[in-house]
């Protein structure tokens, strides 16, 4: 296993007041495998106190000037990540979805060089998953591979790890939900291997309320098929 | 001798006339644009002037009346109108996201670390 200088876990976060400080106190400060950590909190446009509560911490924030979507402050991380040449980026939610615990294992198969881009699957492994997010998630799956040809069991999964060819060669063009599915077909078209690893789902009253809305897959599958016929 | 909604529909069109004209003088419409708006509404006045062309460009569609080929033409062109439509809004978002993503990078100032050791 090699080790990487310099990493980078991008938390975009959008009016998460309520749990950022927590998030950002459970990202491990050491990970084997890794020299230097850096925790980027991209502030997607928050009209609350998300901005103020990171700036009185040391963690670094970019902040958008308005609300563009989770794919736009995931894609300014990544930029941030290739104009400080950065090694490995770890994309990580804000609202407290993911275990820090799991960090350690989407980023092992960079580190082996057996994958440009890890996938943490919540769907890999049988859990205690919200049956609307499952259905959900299986339309959106079904969405990826019909119009990108890409299948993954968890495209929408927001805990994922980039190599430095990854950060460098992947530019999706959606600012919304619907860049997850984007960075599959970025990957099949870099010939990027990419894998997935299962991971632990955390599903709070919270974490449900912040994160994609079941009406949200008709737009978005919408807007896939308009990006195609352009 | 026109008829009422002939004379209805001509004093549209002029006036839509006039709008493209304006916006082609005004450099907002390129000039692709203004000869395709010029021609839509040049034809549809064509048509309410001699609407005998309408019900023969019907019978080479197959289509029963002058009128029912227009509102499918039209149709069509509006479906076609909403998606390039909405692909210029989709254009423009992304415009906006990168102008805001070069601020945020711009504004960055990294931190200095001093975060406790776990």
């Amino acid at each position: 296993m090699s080790i990487l200088n310099r990493a980078v876990i991008i938390v975009p976060a959008f009016n998460e007041e309520a749990v950022i400080l927590k998030v950002i106190q459970s990202i491990p400060k050491r990970i084997k495998g890794l020299g230097k950590i850096q925790v980027l909190v991209v502030d997607d446009g928050s009209t609350d106190n998300t901005k103020i509560l990171v700036n009185k911490t040391n963690v670094s924030v970019a902040s958008h000037i308005m609300n563009r979507g989770l794919g736009a402050a995931i894609k300014t991380g990544l930029e941030w990540a290739r104009v400080h040449n950065i090694d490995l980026a770890v994309t990580f939610d804000g609202d407290g979805q993911h275990d820090p615990a799991d960090i350690s294992r989407v980023i092992k198969p960079i580190l082996d060089k057996s994958a440009d881009i890890v996938i943490g699957s919540r769907f890999k492994k049988k859990q205690r998953v919200p049956l609307d997010r499952l259905i959900l998630n299986w339309f959106a799956n079904l969405a990826t591979l019909f119009l990108f040809g890409v299948f993954s069991t968890d495209s929408q999964s927001g805990l994922r790890a980039f190599s430095k060819k990854a950060i460098k060669l992947i530019d999706f063009k959606a600012d919304r939900m619907e860049f997850s599915s984007e960075i599959l077909l970025e990957a099949k078209k870099h010939s990027l291997k990419t894998i997935e690893i299962p991971i632990r789902a955390i599903y709070t009253a919270y974490s449900r309320s912040k994160g994609q809305k079941n009406t949200n897959a008709i737009p978005v599958f919408a807007r896939h098929l308009v990006r195609l016929l352009r | 001798m026109l008829t009422t909604i002939q004379i209805v529909l001509l004093a549209f069109i002029l006036f839509a006339i006039s709008r493209v004209y304006l916006r082609a003088k005004e450099k907002i419409l390129s000039p692709q644009t203004y000869i395709f708006w010029m021609l839509i509404w040049l034809a549809a006045a064509f048509g309410v002037i001699q609407p005998k062309t309408t019900t023969k460009l019907a019978e080479i569609f197959g289509v029963g009346r002058g009128v029912d080929i227009i509102v499918y033409i039209s149709l069509a062109l509006v479906f076609y109108l909403v998606f390039r439509i909405y692909v210029m809004v989709e254009d423009l978002r992304h415009e906006i996201t990168f102008i805001i993503r070069q601020v945020a990078l711009q504004k960055f100032s990294p931190k200095k670390r001093r975060r406790n050791k776990k």
